[in-house]
């Protein structure tokens, strides 16, 4: 079986973590056009190599960033999302300005 | 006569048959480029030259033909989908396969076995119900059967209501049929040799030219060739090749592991699907038992196999066949899926002009292959997208016009 080593739990076998894809930066919903959204919600960069994904651990709930190459199925480190995200994102709907 | 054969076995003029012709070397310019020389670049190959009279072409592959995903998938045939775009296309692969065979003069083995889609919720049985109105309203031959039918069908799977997921009915698939892969791949690639087209194995494709918007060439670790148009029929490796070409695509590559058991005595009438155990299986003209999965968790570019996958697979078999617990498993192996959101293929026009694509193949290539070989290249002879390929086109996505075949397309869900 194959160990992720969970931020917040230690290593832990791979089958309790889901995968959440790549992490990519979002645009704000509220100021980007139809076609940048759906680039950000389809389209994929899918690249061969190592890339920053996001991961979940379904027992506690818990999601985190791993570093892992594609290729090798090596995992480079993992660490909290709060180490990429140091602001809280407000999704609220569009305000009478256009902003949030 | 075993004299006469030992003559025939030591002649110096040992008529040896030469399936495909030696490598030629790559010449400056072709009208057609295809890069990726598994079932469906060769298909698109066999149909510009034989339909269209464009032999011009020259077949690129990195491994050897039909090495790939064409090699690795379970050969299962059918086109009993949700929707209805999806029904029509998969239904003339599916007719164009039941006459490969006279089509080559060479054959497949194609089989026709019958294809049980098991339901163990009210759920399952609500979609094959769906699925079954869709296929027949499109002329396919599905419908719901019921445990006793089923008994009669497939004697020894297990239907017992002490079952952890006991069977409540099945969509069964009469025109479901296997074929041997390879044969398919080879057929295609044969007979679009015999008309001219190049085959380039051991290949591989570094950089694709581009000048105004357009398509002008192609860079390989043997050479540059000018080329007036591309198709790219590389599923696995869609995104890296299409990133060459300078677009992105909205697939993700994600091995797909499959195994067989040791040959067996024929017993298994159909072929054998159950959404909710997430497997498929059917038996081979040798007796082996080919069995698949859900694609794996998560994203890879690697076809190595999991001790999971057995162990998950094997878990749901013995709950529909307890009796093969005894059963040897004899070799397992991974291809690398074009997954994508809809769980539709993308084939069609792309940002580059004369660049034809042919990706999105998740688990759902190979029985595709004759009508995308077909489509494509009528697309790129004619310039203009065939109605049956239309909705497959890559701006779906952004126009969020999605295919939703998730429900048939596949079992991990």
């Amino acid at each position: 079986m194959k160990i992720l080593n969970c931020p917040l739990n230690g290593p832990r076998n791979i089958s309790e973590f889901v995968y959440g894809g790549e992490v990519t930066e979002m645009p704000d919903p509220n100021a980007c056009s139809d076609a940048e959204w759906a680039d950000y919600v389809l389209m994929e960069n899918n690249t061969a190599g190592v890339i920053r994904e996001w991961w979940y651990h379904a027992a506690t709930a818990y999601w985190f960033v791993a570093e892992r190459n594609t290729v090798t199925d090596e995992v480079v480190r993992t660490y909290p999302a709060g180490a990429l995200f140091k602001e809280r994102v407000a999704f609220g709907p569009p305000t009478e300005e256009g902003g949030r | 006569m075993p004299f006469g054969l030992l003559k025939y076995g030591f002649s110096r003029t040992y008529p040896v048959w030469r399936q495909f012709p030696p490598r030629p070397d790559l010449k400056p310019s072709y009208d057609v480029v295809i890069i990726g020389g598994g079932g469906h670049g060769l298909a698109a190959a066999y149909h510009l030259s034989r339909y269209h009279g464009i032999t011009s072409v020259a077949v690129l592959d990195k491994g050897y033909l039909g090495g790939g995903n064409t090699a690795r998938n379970t050969a299962i045939i059918r086109s009993n989908y949700l929707t209805p775009e999806g029904v029509a296309f998969y239904d003339e692969a599916l007719r164009l396969f039941q006459g490969l065979s006279h089509e080559f003069d060479f054959n497949i083995l194609y089989s026709e076995r019958g294809h049980l889609t098991l339901a163990h919720t009210d759920a399952a049985i609500r979609t094959s119900r769906w699925r079954a109105e869709v296929n027949t309203h499109l002329g396919v031959e599905s419908r719901l059967v019921f445990p006793d039918e089923i008994a009669r069908i497939e004697p020894t799977l297990d239907l017992s209501r002490e079952a952890r997921y006991p069977v409540l009915g099945a969509l069964y698939h009469v025109p479901g049929a296997v074929a041997r892969h390879d044969a398919v791949a080879w057929g295609y690639g044969i007979r679009a040799a015999e008309r001219g087209v190049e085959l380039h194995p051991m290949t591989e494709v570094t950089g694709i030219e581009q000048a105004d918007g357009r398509v002008t060439g192609v860079v390989t670790d043997r050479g540059t060739i000018k080329c007036g148009a591309v198709i790219q029929a590389v599923a696995g490796m869609s995104s890296v090749v299409a990133g060459m070409a300078g677009f992105k695509l909205p697939i993700r590559s994600i091995p797909l592991q499959a195994c067989v058991s040791q040959p067996l005595k024929p017993f298994l009438n159909t072929i054998v699907v159950s959404g909710s155990l997430h497997i498929y299986i059917s038996q081979s003209s040798r007796g082996e038992l080919v069995m698949g999965s859900a694609s794996d968790p998560y994203v890879l570019y690697s076809t190595r196999s999991s001790l999971e996958f057995t162990e998950g697979l094997m878990g749901h078999i013995l709950e529909l066949f307890p009796f093969l617990g005894d059963v040897k498993l004899m070799r397992q192996w991974a291809g690398i899926t074009d997954m994508t959101p809809d769980f539709a293929p993308v084939m069609g026009t792309t940002p580059l002009d004369g660049y034809y694509i042919d990706a999105g193949w998740g688990t759902w290539g190979f029985k595709a292959t004759p009508a995308c070989g077909k489509n494509m290249a009528e697309l790129v002879a004619t310039g203009k997208v065939p109605d049956m390929i239309a909705p497959f086109t890559l701006e779906r996505f952004h126009k969020f016009r999605m295919l939703g075949e998730k429900g048939a397309a596949s079992v991990g869900h």
